[in-house]
C-alpha cells in the first residue's frame, strides 16, 4: 500500500492513495469540521464548513484527495473565522430553538456552534416560515431546522433503490420533500437511520423525542471533533 | 380632582405586575386593580408542534416552576399516549414525584427565605435597600446560608431526575427517561453534610419554628393582614391526603363546606369556567357551581391545607394539626398564613423525598408505557403556588392542535386583587402621605400568593419600583422610583 506524505498546519501526516483530506486528517488525529459530508456517502462539497487552504487556494477538504507533499492549512485564524461565519449563517437562515429541540445534544450544528464559541450571531435572523411535514407514519420533517446538507437525499433509499427524500428548487430556496408512498413503507430501523443521518433536528422519528436523558447524548461528554483529536474517533 | 397610584412592576413577582390605585380628592381609595401580563401567546405557539415536544417547550413559561409545567404537560401527554393516571410504571411515577417534590422543596425555600422573610425579619417598613436577601445575610448569616443550601438540595434533586437544574427533559409521554442511580441516591441520603435529606428535614422544621415565633410576637398583623373569606381549590389524593403530584379536584368554601369533591380533572371544563374582564389580560377562573360572582377561589399552600384532610408524613402532619387547631379546624382565610402553610409543605416535601429515596422502585428499569391513543389529554399538578392545568388536543399526525393552560397565577387572580384591595382600603386610604413602607404592603399582599425567581435572581428584590400619583386626566402629580 503506497503512502503519501503531507502536512496539516506543519504536522507531518501520512495518507493512503485516494483518501480525501478530511479522511486522511482524521486518520492522523486531526479534526476538520464537516457538515454535508457523512460517513460512506459520496461527498458533494456543498456546505464548505470543511474549507482548508493549500498553496493559497481554498478547497473543500471533503472532496479533495490528498497529493504528495501537500501542505494543508486547517486552523489558520481566518479559516476558523470563516467556518464560524458559515455556522452562524446556518443558524440565522433557519429557525433553530435548541432548548426545545429533541436533537439538542446530538445535533452537529449545535455542537459546531459550541466548538466555534458562537455567542452572538453577527448576522440578522431571517425567520423563514417553513412548513412542518407530519403526514408520514414514522417520521416528521421539521424543515425550520433543515440546513440543506442533502445527506438524507443521498443516503436514504427504499429497498428498490428509490430516493425517499428529494430536494426541490435550488439555491437558497431548496426545500426537502418526503415521498409519501415510500415513507409510508419505511421500517423502524430505516426511520432511525433517517433521523441519524440528519445532522440537525429536521428529521424526527415520531414518538421517540427526548427518550435519551441529558448526559447520555452524543456530544454531552465528547464535544464534536474531540474524539478524533484524542485518537478515539471511529 | 381624583388621583391614581400606579405601582409597576411589582417587585419580586414573576412576569410584569402592575398595581393601579385610584384615589378621590380626599385621598380615599375608590378602586384598586392588580394586572399581570399573562402567557397566552404560548398557547398559539405550541400549535402544530409534535406533542412530545410540549413538556420541554412549556417549561419556558416560567423561571421559577419549570418542573410544574414540565410535569403537568407530561401528564396530559400520558393521556394522549394511553398511559394516563395510574398506568405509569412505578419507577416512572416515583421519579416524577421525586422531581416534583424536589422542585416544591427548592421553590418553597426560595419563596420563604429570599422573597418573604425579609418583610418579616427586617420589617415591612425597613429601608428597601436592605429589605432583601442581602439584608437577610447581614442579619442572620446562618439562616441565609441554610436558605442557599436548601435551594441547592432541591435543585440537585431536579438535576438527578430531569437531567438539568432548570429546563430538563426527564418526563416524557408515558414515563421518564432515566432512573435514579444508587450513587445519586446515596449522595442525597449520606451527603456530604449538610446536603443530606435528614438535614433538610431538620432545617424545614426550624423554618416552621421561626415563623411560629414571629407569629406569636405579631399575631395581630399576621392574622389580620389581607384576611378575607374565599373558596379554596386543589387536588387531593383519593383518600383526602395532601398530594402535589396527583389527585382529584376538591373545592371548599370559606366555611369548609365541600363545593367540589372527588372530581376527575379530565372533566375540569365542566366545573371550572374562565371569565374575561375588559381591564385585564388575565382571565378570572371560577367554580361553575357557584357562578361568576361567587365562584372565585384561592389556590396554593393556604388552599391546599384547607382542602386536604391530612398530610401523609408524620412530622408535617403534626404541624398540620397545630395549624388546623389555630382555626378550630375551619378553613384558614388569612393571607399571611400562606407562609405558615408553605413551610409545613416544605417539611412535607422533605419527608416525601426521603421516603422516595429509600424506595427501590427508583432503581427500576421499566421507564415508559404506552396504550391506546387518545385525541385529548389533560394534566394537572399542584405547583408550588397552586393548581396548574394543562389541556391539549393532538391530531392523528401527532401535532398539537389546541392548548389551554390555567396557571396558578391566573387561579389566584381574584384573590390577589382582593388582597391588594384590602391593603388599599386598610393601609393607603385617606392617609395624608403615602410612604414607601405602605406601598410595600401592597407587595407583601401579592407576595403571599406569587413569588418570583426571575425577579429575585435578577434584582434580589431591588427591581425598579415605580409609583406614580396620577390625576384623573392622567397627569403625573408625583413619581417615586426605587
Ligand atoms: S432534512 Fe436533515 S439531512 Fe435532509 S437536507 Fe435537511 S438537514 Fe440535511
Ligand atoms: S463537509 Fe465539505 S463541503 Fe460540507
Ligand atoms: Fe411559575
Amino acid at each position: 500500500m503506497s503512502e503519501i506524505r503531507f502536512t496539516i498546519d506543519g504536522k507531518a501526516c501520512l495518507a493512503e492513495r485516494g483518501q480525501t483530506i478530511v479522511e486522511a486528517a482524521k486518520a492522523n488525529g486531526v479534526y476538520i469540521p464537516v457538515l454535508c459530508n457523512y460517513e460512506a456517502l459520496k461527498p458533494v462539497g456543498s456546505c464548505r464548513i470543511c474549507t482548508v487552504r493549500v498553496a493559497g487556494r481554498y478547497m473543500a477538504s471533503c472532496t479533495q484527495p490528498v497529493t504528495e507533499g501537500m501542505a494543508v492549512e486547517n486552523t489558520a485564524p481566518d479559516l476558523e473565522d470563516m467556518r464560524k461565519s458559515l455556522i452562524e449563517m446556518l443558524f440565522v437562515e433557519g429557525n433553530h430553538f435548541c432548548p426545545s429541540c429533541e436533537k439538542s445534544g446530538n445535533c452537529e450544528l449545535q455542537a459546531l456552534g459550541y466548538r466555534y464559541k458562537m455567542m452572538v450571531p453577527r448576522f440578522p435572523y431571517l425567520w423563514p416560515g417553513r412548513a412542518l411535514l407530519a403526514g408520514s407514519p414514522l417520521l416528521m420533517l421539521e424543515r425550520n431546522r433543515c440546513v440543506q446538507c442533502l445527506r438524507c437525499v443521498r443516503g436514504i433509499t427504499s429497498k428498490a433503490g428509490r430516493k425517499v427524500f428529494a430536494a426541490v428548487e435550488r439555491g437558497p430556496h431548496v426545500t426537502i420533500e418526503i415521498d409519501p408512498k415510500l415513507a409510508a413503507k419505511l421500517s423502524e430501523e430505516e426511520a432511525r437511520r433517517a433521523m441519524d443521518i440528519c445532522p440537525v433536528g429536521a428529521i424526527l422519528r415520531k414518538e421517540k423525542g427526548f427518550a435519551l436523558p441529558i448526559g447520555q447524548r452524543k456530544f454531552d461528554h465528547t464535544p464534536i471533533g474531540s474524539d478524533i483529536e484524542k485518537g478515539t474517533g471511529r | 380632582m381624583g388621583q391614581k397610584i400606579t405601582i409597576e412592576p411589582v417587585t419580586r413577582v414573576e412576569g410584569h405586575g402592575k398595581v393601579t390605585i385610584r384615589l378621590d380628592d380626599a385621598g380615599k381609595v375608590t378602586q384598586s386593580r392588580f394586572h399581570v401580563v399573562e402567557f397566552r401567546g404560548f398557547e398559539r405557539f405550541v400549535q402544530g408542534r409534535p406533542y412530545w415536544e410540549a413538556p420541554v417547550l412549556v417549561q419556558r413559561l416560567c423561571g421559577i416552576c419549570p418542573v410544574s409545567h414540565h410535569l403537568a404537560s407530561a401528564k396530559a401527554m400520558d393521556v394522549i399516549v394511553g398511559a394516563g393516571p395510574g398506568k405509569l410504571t412505578a419507577t416512572a411515577e416515583k421519579m416524577r414525584r421525586l422531581m416534583h417534590y424536589g422542585q416544591m422543596f427548592q421553590s418553597h425555600a426560595l419563596h420563604f427565605f429570599y422573597l418573604a422573610s425579609p418583610d418579616f425579619l427586617l420589617g415591612m417598613d425597613a429601608d428597601p435597600a436592605v429589605r432583601n436577601v442581602i439584608g437577610l445575610i447581614a442579619l442572620d448569616k446562618e439562616l441565609a446560608t441554610r436558605a442557599v443550601l436548601m435551594r441547592k438540595f432541591g435543585q440537585e434533586i431536579i438535576l438527578a431526575t430531569a437531567g438539568k437544574k432548570i429546563h430538563g427533559t426527564g418526563a416524557i409521554p408515558g414515563g421518564i427517561n432515566k432512573n435514579l442511580s444508587p450513587e445519586e441516591r446515596d449522595r442525597f441520603l449520606k451527603g456530604p453534610d449538610p446536603l443530606t435529606i435528614d438535614r433538610m428535614i431538620e432545617w424545614s422544621q426550624a423554618a416552621i419554628d421561626l415563623f411560629r415565633d414571629y407569629h406569636r410576637k405579631n399575631k395581630d398583623l399576621v392574622d389580620r393582614f389581607a384576611e378575607f373569606p374565599s373558596n379554596h381549590l386543589s387536588l387531593v389524593r383519593k383518600d383526602g391526603a395532601l398530594d402535589f403530584y396527583h389527585g382529584c379536584l376538591r373545592a371548599v368554601d370559606a366555611d369548609g363546606r365541600k363545593v367540589l369533591d372527588d372530581v376527575d380533572y379530565q372533566d375540569y371544563v365542566k366545573h371550572i369556567g374562565e371569565e374575561t374582564r375588559s381591564w385585564s389580560y388575565m382571565k378570572f377562573p371560577y367554580l361553575r357551581a357557584l357562578g361568576k360572582e361567587d365562584g372565585w377561589y384561592r389556590v396554593g399552600p393556604l388552599a391546599r391545607l384547607n382542602t386536604c384532610d391530612y398530610i401523609p408524613s408524620p412530622l408535617a402532619q403534626k404541624e398540620f394539626e397545630t395549624y388546623k387547631a389555630y382555626t378550630d379546624g375551619k378553613p384558614n382565610n388569612m393571607s399571611l398564613h400562606s407562609h405558615w402553610a408553605r413551610l409545613i409543605e416544605l417539611l412535607h416535601s422533605a419527608e416525601v423525598i426521603k421516603e422516595l429515596l429509600l424506595d427501590k422502585d427508583l432503581q427500576g428499569t421499566k421507564l415508559v408505557k404506552k396504550g391506546r391513543r387518545a385525541p385529548e389529554g389533560i394534566g394537572l399538578v399542584e405547583a408550588p403556588r397552586g393548581t396548574l392545568f394543562h389541556h391539549y388536543r393532538v391530531n392523528d399526525d401527532d401535532q398539537i392542535t389546541m392548548a389551554n393552560l390555567i396557571v396558578s397565577t391566573t387561579n389566584n387572580n381574584e384573590p390577589m386583587n382582593r388582597a391588594v384591595n384590602w391593603v388599599a382600603m386598610n393601609v393607603l386610604s385617606e392617609k395624608p402621605e403615602i410612604t414607601e413602607g405602605m406601598l410595600n404592603r401592597v407587595e407583601v399582599a401579592i407576595r403571599a400568593y406569587d413569588p418570583c425567581l426571575s425577579c429575585a435572581t435578577h434584582a434580589l428584590g431591588r427591581m425598579p419600583l415605580e409609583v406614580a400619583l396620577v390625576d384623573a386626566a392622567g397627569r403625573v402629580l408625583q413619581r417615586k422610583v426605587r
